[in-house]
Protein backbone atom coordinates (compact mmCIF):
# COMPACT_ATOMS: atom_id res chain seq x y z
CA UNK A 1 0.00 0.00 0.00
CA UNK A 2 1.09 3.35 -0.36
CA UNK A 3 0.72 4.22 3.50
CA UNK A 4 4.77 5.92 3.52
CA UNK A 5 3.72 8.41 0.80
CA UNK A 6 0.82 9.02 2.16
CA UNK A 7 1.55 10.15 5.43
CA UNK A 8 0.99 14.51 5.02
CA UNK A 9 -2.05 16.08 5.26
CA UNK A 10 -0.27 19.14 3.80
CA UNK A 11 -0.58 19.34 -0.16
CA UNK A 12 2.75 18.91 -2.07
CA UNK A 13 4.47 22.34 -2.35
CA UNK A 14 4.79 22.75 -5.93
CA UNK A 15 7.94 24.31 -7.19
CA UNK A 16 6.79 25.15 -10.56
CA UNK A 17 4.15 27.26 -8.85
CA UNK A 18 6.85 29.64 -7.00
CA UNK A 19 8.63 29.76 -9.98
CA UNK A 20 5.38 31.47 -11.59
CA UNK A 21 4.53 33.03 -8.46
CA UNK A 22 7.47 34.59 -7.45
CA UNK A 23 10.22 34.04 -9.88
CA UNK A 24 10.15 37.37 -11.24
CA UNK A 25 10.63 38.83 -7.65
CA UNK A 26 13.11 36.81 -6.98
CA UNK A 27 15.08 37.34 -9.96
CA UNK A 28 14.48 40.89 -9.87
CA UNK A 29 16.23 41.00 -5.92
CA UNK A 30 19.20 39.02 -7.46
CA UNK A 31 19.64 41.31 -10.57
CA UNK A 32 19.97 44.39 -8.17
CA UNK A 33 22.25 43.53 -6.16
CA UNK A 34 24.67 40.64 -8.72
CA UNK A 35 23.69 42.95 -11.78
CA UNK A 36 24.35 39.88 -14.21
CA UNK A 37 21.49 38.24 -15.21
CA UNK A 38 22.76 34.68 -15.65
CA UNK A 39 24.52 34.34 -12.25
CA UNK A 40 20.67 36.02 -11.23
CA UNK A 41 18.43 33.51 -13.18
CA UNK A 42 21.41 30.54 -11.50
CA UNK A 43 20.78 31.53 -8.31
CA UNK A 44 16.73 32.19 -9.06
CA UNK A 45 17.21 27.88 -10.43
CA UNK A 46 19.35 27.33 -6.61
CA UNK A 47 16.93 28.88 -4.65
CA UNK A 48 13.69 27.22 -6.29
CA UNK A 49 15.77 23.64 -6.06
CA UNK A 50 16.96 24.46 -2.62
CA UNK A 51 13.39 25.42 -1.16
CA UNK A 52 12.14 21.93 -2.61
CA UNK A 53 14.48 19.77 -0.86
CA UNK A 54 14.22 22.08 2.57
CA UNK A 55 10.15 22.05 2.02
CA UNK A 56 10.04 20.10 4.86
CA UNK A 57 11.41 22.96 7.08
CA UNK A 58 8.50 25.69 6.05
CA UNK A 59 7.03 26.42 8.58
CA UNK A 60 4.65 28.30 7.00
CA UNK A 61 4.84 31.51 10.18
CA UNK A 62 6.10 33.92 7.25
CA UNK A 63 4.74 34.28 3.97
CA UNK A 64 6.42 31.69 1.08
CA UNK A 65 7.54 34.96 -0.51
CA UNK A 66 9.88 36.04 2.39
CA UNK A 67 10.55 32.44 2.97
CA UNK A 68 12.12 32.42 -0.90
CA UNK A 69 13.37 35.39 -0.46
CA UNK A 70 15.37 34.40 3.23
CA UNK A 71 17.16 31.79 0.86
CA UNK A 72 17.82 33.42 -2.18
CA UNK A 73 19.49 36.18 0.33
CA UNK A 74 22.18 33.77 1.87
CA UNK A 75 22.64 32.27 -1.83
CA UNK A 76 23.73 36.02 -2.84
CA UNK A 77 25.63 36.85 0.24
CA UNK A 78 27.41 32.95 -0.68
CA UNK A 79 27.94 34.31 -4.35
CA UNK A 80 29.04 38.08 -4.22
CA UNK A 81 31.52 36.30 -0.97
CA UNK A 82 32.64 34.04 -3.57
CA UNK A 83 33.15 36.69 -6.21
CA UNK A 84 35.14 39.00 -4.18
CA UNK A 85 37.23 36.34 -2.81
CA UNK A 86 38.30 35.57 -6.40
CA UNK A 87 38.84 39.18 -7.15
CA UNK A 88 43.17 39.16 -7.44
CA UNK A 89 44.64 39.56 -3.96
CA UNK A 90 46.15 42.74 -5.75
CA UNK A 91 43.05 44.02 -6.52
CA UNK A 92 41.89 43.85 -3.17
CA UNK A 93 44.68 45.43 -1.56
CA UNK A 94 44.84 48.02 -3.88
CA UNK A 95 41.41 49.09 -3.67
CA UNK A 96 41.84 48.55 -0.07
CA UNK A 97 44.63 50.69 0.39
CA UNK A 98 44.74 54.29 2.06
CA UNK A 99 47.75 55.37 0.12
CA UNK A 100 46.94 54.88 -3.38
CA UNK A 101 43.51 56.02 -4.27
CA UNK A 102 43.80 57.93 -7.54
CA UNK A 103 40.02 58.11 -7.95
CA UNK A 104 39.71 60.00 -4.98
CA UNK A 105 42.95 62.49 -4.69
CA UNK A 106 41.98 63.87 -8.58
CA UNK A 107 38.59 65.18 -6.50
CA UNK A 108 40.26 67.28 -4.14
CA UNK A 109 43.37 69.84 -4.72
CA UNK A 110 46.81 69.74 -2.94
CA UNK A 111 45.33 71.36 0.25
CA UNK A 112 42.69 68.45 0.56
CA UNK A 113 40.20 70.87 -0.94
CA UNK A 114 37.17 69.71 -3.51
CA UNK A 115 37.89 70.75 -7.55
CA UNK A 116 34.40 70.40 -8.10
CA UNK A 117 32.65 70.92 -5.36
CA UNK A 118 29.48 68.31 -4.97
CA UNK A 119 26.00 69.63 -5.74
CA UNK A 120 23.35 70.20 -3.41
CA UNK A 121 21.08 66.90 -4.65
CA UNK A 122 17.64 69.03 -3.08
CA UNK A 123 14.98 66.94 -0.85
CA UNK A 124 16.11 63.84 -0.13
CA UNK A 125 12.74 62.43 -0.11
CA UNK A 126 11.94 63.19 -3.43
CA UNK A 127 15.15 61.70 -4.59
CA UNK A 128 14.18 58.70 -3.16
CA UNK A 129 10.23 58.65 -5.07
CA UNK A 130 11.78 59.73 -8.46
CA UNK A 131 12.45 57.17 -10.77
CA UNK A 132 15.15 58.77 -12.97
CA UNK A 133 17.28 59.20 -9.20
CA UNK A 134 17.00 55.48 -9.09
CA UNK A 135 17.73 54.87 -12.76
CA UNK A 136 20.69 56.64 -12.07
CA UNK A 137 21.63 54.99 -8.82
CA UNK A 138 21.76 51.55 -10.64
CA UNK A 139 23.42 52.41 -13.59
CA UNK A 140 26.23 54.27 -11.73
CA UNK A 141 26.34 51.24 -9.36
CA UNK A 142 26.88 49.05 -12.84
CA UNK A 143 30.01 51.74 -13.33
CA UNK A 144 31.90 51.03 -10.25
CA UNK A 145 35.13 48.43 -9.86
CA UNK A 146 33.41 44.68 -9.38
CA UNK A 147 35.29 44.36 -6.10
CA UNK A 148 34.06 48.09 -4.99
CA UNK A 149 30.29 47.45 -6.15
CA UNK A 150 29.99 43.99 -3.98
CA UNK A 151 31.63 45.22 -1.18
CA UNK A 152 29.24 48.22 -1.22
CA UNK A 153 25.94 45.41 -1.96
CA UNK A 154 27.24 43.40 0.65
CA UNK A 155 26.68 46.29 3.28
CA UNK A 156 24.08 48.35 2.24
CA UNK A 157 21.92 45.76 -0.49
CA UNK A 158 21.76 43.40 1.58
CA UNK A 159 22.29 44.54 5.08
CA UNK A 160 25.33 42.75 6.74
CA UNK A 161 27.35 44.61 9.00
CA UNK A 162 30.79 45.79 8.35
CA UNK A 163 32.40 43.82 10.68
CA UNK A 164 30.62 40.27 9.01
CA UNK A 165 32.25 42.15 5.91
CA UNK A 166 35.70 42.20 6.45
CA UNK A 167 35.74 39.08 9.07
CA UNK A 168 34.60 36.82 5.58
CA UNK A 169 36.96 38.90 3.32
CA UNK A 170 39.27 38.26 5.58
CA UNK A 171 40.70 42.19 5.39
CA UNK A 172 40.73 44.85 8.30
CA UNK A 173 38.14 46.87 9.61
CA UNK A 174 40.39 49.97 8.28
CA UNK A 175 40.76 48.07 4.62
CA UNK A 176 37.14 47.76 4.83
CA UNK A 177 36.32 51.10 5.51
CA UNK A 178 38.08 52.27 2.65
CA UNK A 179 36.84 49.87 -0.26
CA UNK A 180 33.56 51.58 1.20
CA UNK A 181 34.82 54.93 1.24
CA UNK A 182 35.81 54.14 -2.42
CA UNK A 183 32.56 52.94 -3.55
CA UNK A 184 30.09 55.73 -1.97
CA UNK A 185 32.61 58.58 -3.29
CA UNK A 186 32.43 56.57 -6.79
CA UNK A 187 28.47 56.65 -6.26
CA UNK A 188 28.13 60.21 -5.81
CA UNK A 189 30.70 61.46 -8.53
CA UNK A 190 29.09 59.60 -10.59
CA UNK A 191 25.36 60.70 -9.60
CA UNK A 192 26.32 64.51 -9.41
CA UNK A 193 26.81 63.98 -13.46
CA UNK A 194 24.38 61.30 -13.73
CA UNK A 195 21.24 63.19 -11.89
CA UNK A 196 19.81 65.84 -13.96
CA UNK A 197 17.38 66.53 -11.17
CA UNK A 198 19.98 67.77 -8.64
CA UNK A 199 21.18 70.74 -11.06
CA UNK A 200 17.64 72.21 -12.34
CA UNK A 201 17.34 73.15 -8.24
CA UNK A 202 20.76 74.83 -7.12
CA UNK A 203 20.01 75.64 -3.66
CA UNK A 204 22.85 77.33 -2.24
CA UNK B 1 41.68 72.05 10.80
CA UNK B 2 41.09 68.73 9.11
CA UNK B 3 40.98 68.82 5.13
CA UNK B 4 37.28 68.26 2.96
CA UNK B 5 39.52 65.18 1.76
CA UNK B 6 39.62 63.77 5.50
CA UNK B 7 35.71 64.83 5.99
CA UNK B 8 34.69 62.94 3.33
CA UNK B 9 36.38 59.70 4.67
CA UNK B 10 34.80 60.40 8.57
CA UNK B 11 31.19 61.00 7.06
CA UNK B 12 31.57 57.27 5.39
CA UNK B 13 32.94 56.05 8.28
CA UNK B 14 30.35 57.52 10.43
CA UNK B 15 27.86 55.58 8.12
CA UNK B 16 29.92 52.10 9.36
CA UNK B 17 30.92 52.51 12.80
CA UNK B 18 30.14 55.13 15.81
CA UNK B 19 32.68 57.75 15.83
CA UNK B 20 34.58 58.70 18.32
CA UNK B 21 33.79 61.93 20.25
CA UNK B 22 36.55 63.86 19.10
CA UNK B 23 35.89 62.90 15.47
CA UNK B 24 32.00 63.76 15.88
CA UNK B 25 33.26 67.26 16.85
CA UNK B 26 35.87 67.97 14.10
CA UNK B 27 33.17 66.77 11.58
CA UNK B 28 30.60 68.89 13.51
CA UNK B 29 32.82 71.98 13.33
CA UNK B 30 33.77 71.46 9.44
CA UNK B 31 30.71 70.95 8.55
CA UNK B 32 29.07 74.23 10.09
CA UNK B 33 31.81 76.16 7.95
CA UNK B 34 31.52 74.24 4.84
CA UNK B 35 28.71 74.33 2.37
CA UNK B 36 30.45 71.21 -0.37
CA UNK B 37 30.95 69.04 2.56
CA UNK B 38 27.33 69.52 3.76
CA UNK B 39 26.06 68.71 -0.35
CA UNK B 40 28.59 65.66 0.13
CA UNK B 41 27.87 64.22 3.42
CA UNK B 42 24.11 64.65 2.82
CA UNK B 43 24.91 63.03 -0.97
CA UNK B 44 26.27 59.78 1.12
CA UNK B 45 23.14 59.73 3.62
CA UNK B 46 21.44 59.47 0.25
CA UNK B 47 23.17 56.68 -0.90
CA UNK B 48 22.32 55.25 2.25
CA UNK B 49 18.71 55.71 2.16
CA UNK B 50 18.26 54.71 -1.62
CA UNK B 51 20.06 51.32 -0.63
CA UNK B 52 17.65 50.65 2.21
CA UNK B 53 14.98 51.23 0.07
CA UNK B 54 15.95 48.19 -1.98
CA UNK B 55 16.30 46.21 0.91
CA UNK B 56 13.05 47.05 2.02
CA UNK B 57 11.18 46.59 -1.86
CA UNK B 58 12.61 43.03 -1.78
CA UNK B 59 12.99 43.13 -5.33
CA UNK B 60 9.52 44.33 -6.07
CA UNK B 61 10.28 46.94 -8.24
CA UNK B 62 12.93 47.66 -10.31
CA UNK B 63 14.27 51.24 -12.17
CA UNK B 64 16.64 49.00 -15.05
CA UNK B 65 15.18 47.68 -18.63
CA UNK B 66 15.52 44.14 -16.90
CA UNK B 67 12.28 43.38 -15.06
CA UNK B 68 11.36 39.85 -15.27
CA UNK B 69 12.71 36.28 -16.00
CA UNK B 70 13.10 35.47 -19.56
CA UNK B 71 10.65 32.92 -21.18
CA UNK B 72 13.83 30.87 -21.92
CA UNK B 73 15.33 31.13 -18.53
CA UNK B 74 11.51 30.36 -16.78
CA UNK B 75 11.15 27.40 -18.86
CA UNK B 76 15.17 26.18 -18.09
CA UNK B 77 14.39 26.70 -14.34
CA UNK B 78 11.14 25.18 -14.46
CA UNK B 79 12.91 21.35 -16.37
CA UNK B 80 15.31 21.28 -13.61
CA UNK B 81 12.67 21.25 -10.73
CA UNK B 82 10.51 19.26 -12.60
CA UNK B 83 13.38 16.80 -12.77
CA UNK B 84 14.30 16.98 -8.96
CA UNK B 85 10.76 16.42 -8.46
CA UNK B 86 10.84 13.34 -10.28
CA UNK B 87 14.00 12.02 -9.01
CA UNK B 88 12.73 12.89 -5.65
CA UNK B 89 9.37 10.73 -6.20
CA UNK B 90 11.75 7.80 -8.03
Amino acid sequence: MGEAADNSAFPEPDPGRWLQDYGDVLYRYALQRLRDSAHAEDLVQETLLAAFQARASYSGRSSEKTWLIGILKHKVVDFIRTQVRESTVDDISALSDKGVEHDIDDLFDARGFWVRPPRDWGNPDAALHNDEFLAAFEACLARLKPALAQVFALKELVGQSSEEICRELGISTTNCGVMLYRARMGLRRCLDVQWPGGNSKGTK
Amino acid sequence: MRSCKDISFLVSQSLDRKLALRERLGLHLHLMMCNACRCMADQMKLLQAASLHYQITEGLESHSAQQALSREASDRILARLQQAARERSD
